[in-house]
């Protein structure tokens, strides 16, 4: 059995210390919006937030996670209303929509430490998430449009 | 085909006709699954009573819940979006008062274009834009029909507006309220369809209807699948491609933790457990004997020089011949020739192949990102040993597709685990099993030719392409030169009066697939690059040559003209080259400049301009994002798409090893969709060839290399010294990359 605080709720999970913490999202607590894509930290896809922080989720044994909070897509914000939701949703940025949970993830902890990011800060941050449908430059925009939505520039 | 390409397919050798597969087709109404796509909540089914059934891609129920269904696969190409944009541009609904879901397998979704319930080729809207416009109009006029028999008037009385239909008299009913009566009349033969100018959703950049579910975590994909009692499991396969298991010893294996069923399939050695990281776990506990087959030395470089030696040996199968390209090419001033190649190349789609099944003993329930409806059910009927109209395809969203969904092959597997256990089983491949058995894009070898005329016209063209057959394998048998193979050159737009293209068929032991753009991406590639090198050789700026060789082609000048002008062909910014090129496919017209920089001996792109004239658009936006798809596909492939393959296994495991574009690595893309009246081309795959000749061209007018072989980067740091002057003849066992002739 392993504790840990998901989307602000203290679950107990039978599942071995070793198994990615990316598993036991999808397999034991049916959080299936985090994404399986390469396991080995390379796409991005498994990115949720560990205490705000983007994690790669696939390489993250469970039994590491500890009392930290850890935040998936679908605890992100209730009803879509993440400025980075609202505003993926007005450029209408995904296409197939596979890796859009670890990309939002990742804008989110990226405009948490940069409220204001210039292009370069999105190209450092954004680039460990890969996009096979090529959706990067609808990302770039719209994390900038997310930034002026958190900053009240509706 | 070889039976070793059928052991590689599934759990037993599966083999169709294209008559099996057109036979398999159930009659419409199957069982509907919705998408998980949050519905406002008057969608929400609440009603007693069942919807009204007005044709097969329309549901409307009592309490007005609209439901369109819709029989293409949502890929990322927006489907979802653009087909019921059509039939509710007639039904007279608005857009966000749909409900989207799947369609289940059916003979009213057959596309004729493709043989069957394919999503591919670009052909969805093509397919669509009368028959689901159509569809709307006649359920509008059902309805309307309906309407006015209650009312006992005439129904050209009648309107049909925002779901209501009112008369003269200011009477009104919604559309839930008369869909009973209206499904009981009979389909109008004719029905007027709008004008173009008269067009309310068409042509507007309506919101995609997928888009809330893809941020917020609830989009279903296949491998989001989630039924009670469910298990998971690993497949392992043969590293040797075309391998299978001698023996297993899972004594180990299944001892481990939560493991339910270890079964030994032709396919691979299937391990199933409570949860996906058990039988991970589990499955590298196994010990298996692999049998390797016949590809046990196999190489990508004796499958380059297998394909080259038949270019050389063999003269092809004529797929266009215009004049006598031999006769001009021998009597011309001057000649040219070069051999082309382009390598294997692996879809990659973010989500890893997976499958969920169900097998119960009234048949089997599918659950399945997949863009070939009939083939999935056929699959699963043989693995699950029931008829296929015993087994309901659920069409999950797809978490890309790229050609790689056409395929069958991780199907049978999930069949098997659930027909053994008598549970729901979701067999998910991991991302090296996904890349190292993928069915790769095929290598392609092409020598390509022409001659000048005294007058310095070019009066010959001539290619001959050599690769091996996708369509001998997925939808046997192939009669004279299939289409798929000879793309972008069969309808190469230049007025060159002698013109012949050329096709021989050479196996390579390892199964292929079709992949995002097919034959255009190396026919393209070929014909773009060589057509630089002979604008180089008549000492003629590359637009401009290419302009006199379009003269009667008013599209196509269009699109090259203003993909030049954006760009500013001919004047770069210091220290910048431009590459162009230009392409017909999908019946759209396209062209695009690469702007790039040389940066410690590679190429830095910079930025892609596009043209695009696909016709009358549904959803402007959306083929915008198409193209900013295909692009980044494209430049992926152009700079390092490579598969490479020693003793039977594929090299490239993952991510680090099959490298794609990042955020970090982007071009400005600026895109220019050029209006027309024309019908609709396809926008899905038509960027993607274009990518590698403009930059490739870009880097010849920045080097002086000519680039003939794919991908730009491979190996190219450490060989560009040897590579930039190299042996210079005709000797065709040399080097692509220096494998040129004059006279």
């Amino acid at each position: 059995m392993v504790e840990i605080q998901v989307n602000g709720r203290t679950l107990r999970v039978d599942a071995a210390p070793d198994t990615p913490l990316l598993w036991v999202l999808r397999d034991h607590l049916n959080l299936t919006g985090t994404k399986y894509g390469c396991g080995r930290a390379l796409c991005g896809a498994c990115t949720v937030h560990l205490d705000g922080v983007a994690v790669r989720s696939c390489v993250l044994p469970v039994g590491d996670v500890g009392r930290r909070a850890v935040t998936t897509i679908e605890g992100l914000a209730p009803d879509r209303s993440d400025p980075v939701q609202r505003a993926w949703i007005e450029l209408d940025v995904p296409q197939c929509g596979y890796c859009q949970s670890g990309q939002i993830m990742a804008a989110a902890a990226l405009l948490r430490l940069h409220p204001a990011p210039s292009d370069a800060d999105i190209d450092a941050a954004m680039a460990g998430n890969l996009c096979r449908c090529g959706t990067y430059a609808r990302i770039r925009h719209a994390v900038h449009r997310a930034a002026e939505l958190a900053r009240g520039e509706g | 085909m070889a039976t070793e390409n059928d052991r590689a397919t599934g759990a037993a050798p599966v083999r169709w006709t294209r008559r099996d597969f057109m036979g398999s087709a159930l009659s419409a109404g199957g069982l509907v699954i919705a998408m998980n796509l949050p519905l406002p909540a008057k969608a929400a089914t609440r009603s007693g009573r069942a919807p009204a059934q007005l044709n097969a891609w329309l549901r409307i129920a009592p309490d007005d819940t609209i439901t369109i269904l819709v029989d293409r696969s949502e890929m990322g190409q927006g489907v979802y979006t653009a087909l019921p944009t059509l039939i509710a541009e007639e039904l007279e609904i608005e857009l966000d008062r749909v409900a989207i879901v799947a369609a289940p397998v059916g003979d009213a979704y057959f596309n004729a274009a493709n043989v069957g319930q394919v999503t591919g080729t670009s052909n969805s809207v093509q397919d669509a834009w009368v028959k689901l416009r159509t569809a709307g109009a006649q359920a509008r006029t059902m309805l309307v029909a309906a309407a006015a028999a209650r009312w006992g008037v005439d129904p050209g009385e009648c309107r049909a507006r925002h779901g209501v239909i009112t008369n003269a008299a200011g009477d009104r009913f919604t559309y839930g309220a008369v869909a009973a009566d209206a499904a009981r009349l009979p389909v109008p033969a004719h029905v007027a369809l709008k004008p173009a100018s008269q067009f309310e959703l068409i042509g507007r950049d309506l919101p995609r209807t997928d888009t809330p579910a893809k941020v917020d975590g609830s989009a279903q994909f296949g491998i989001d699948v989630r039924l009670p009692g469910m298990l998971y499991g690993a497949l392992a396969q043969s590293p040797v491609l075309g391998g299978w298991p001698d023996s297993v010893d899972s004594t180990e294996a299944g001892k481990m933790p939560g493991v339910r069923l270890v079964l030994a399939l032709d396919s691979g050695v299937l391990v199933v457990a409570d949860h996906y990281w058990q039988a991970l776990a589990a499955r590298r506990a196994l010990r298996v004997r692999w049998n390797p087959g016949p590809n046990a030395t196999l190489g990508d470089a004796a499958i380059r020089e297998s394909l080259r030696r038949t270019e050389a040996g063999d003269p092809g199968l004529v797929a266009r011949a215009d004049g006598d390209a031999d006769a001009a090419l021998g009597r011309a001033a001057r000649t040219h020739s070069a051999v082309y190649e382009v390598p294997l190349l692996a879809h990659a789609t973010m989500e890893p192949m997976n499958c969920t099944a169900d097998v119960r003993a009234d048949g089997c329930d599918l659950y399945v990102g997949t863009q070939v409806q009939q083939l999935s059910q056929a699959a699963a009927a043989v693995a699950a040993g029931v008829p296929p109209d015993r087994v309901r395809v659920h069409t999950t969203f797809l978490g890309g597709g790229f050609g790689r969904r056409l395929d069958v092959d991780f199907i049978p597997a999930a069949v098997a685990g659930s027909h053994a256990l008598g549970r729901p089983v979701q067999v998910i491949w991991t991302r090296e099993d996904d890349m190292t058995h993928d069915t790769y894009r095929p290598p392609a070898v092409e020598r390509i030719s022409a001659g000048f005329d005294a007058a310095g016209k070019v009066d010959a063209f001539k290619l001959h392409i050599v690769s091996p057959l996708i369509t001998a394998r997925m939808f046997p048998p192939v009669t004279g030169v299939d289409p798929e193979v000879v793309e972008a050159a069969v309808n190469c737009a230049y007025g060159i009066p002698n013109f012949l293209v050329t096709y021989t068929r050479q196996e390579i032991g390892i199964n292929v697939g079709y992949m995002r753009s097919v034959s255009h991406a190396a026919n393209c590639f070929v014909i773009e690059s060589f057509v630089d090198e002979l604008a180089a050789l008549a000492r003629k700026d590359p637009y401009d040559f290419r302009m006199e060789l379009l003269a009667t082609k008013p599209r196509h000048r269009r699109v090259l003209e203003t993909a030049a002008r954006l760009a500013g062909w001919g004047k770069p910014a210091p220290g910048r080259h431009l590459g162009l090129a230009l392409m017909e496919g999908y019946a759209t017209r396209i062209a695009q400049v690469a702007e790039i920089s040389v940066d410690g001996g590679v190429p830095r792109v910079h930025r892609i301009v596009c043209a695009v004239d696909c016709g009358q658009m549904v959803n402007p936006r959306i083929v915008e994002s198409q193209i900013e798809s295909g692009i980044v596909f494209g430049l992926s492939e152009a700079l390092w798409g490579e598969i490479t393959i020693a003793n039977g296994v594929v090299q490239q495991t993952n991510f680090d090893g099959y490298r794609v574009l990042r955020a970090n690595e982007m071009p400005q893309i600026v895109v220019e969709l050029l209006p027309s009246e024309e019908p609709p081309g396809g926008i899905g795959e038509v960027a993607v060839p274009l990518v590698a000749p403009a930059v490739c061209n870009a880097w010849f007018a920045a080097t002086g290399e000519r680039v003939r072989s794919l991908p730009l980067l491979s190996g190219r740091a450490a060989a560009a010294a040897a590579v930039r002057r190299g042996s210079g003849n005709n000797d065709r066992g040399s080097a692509p990359r220096t494998t040129a002739s004059d006279k």
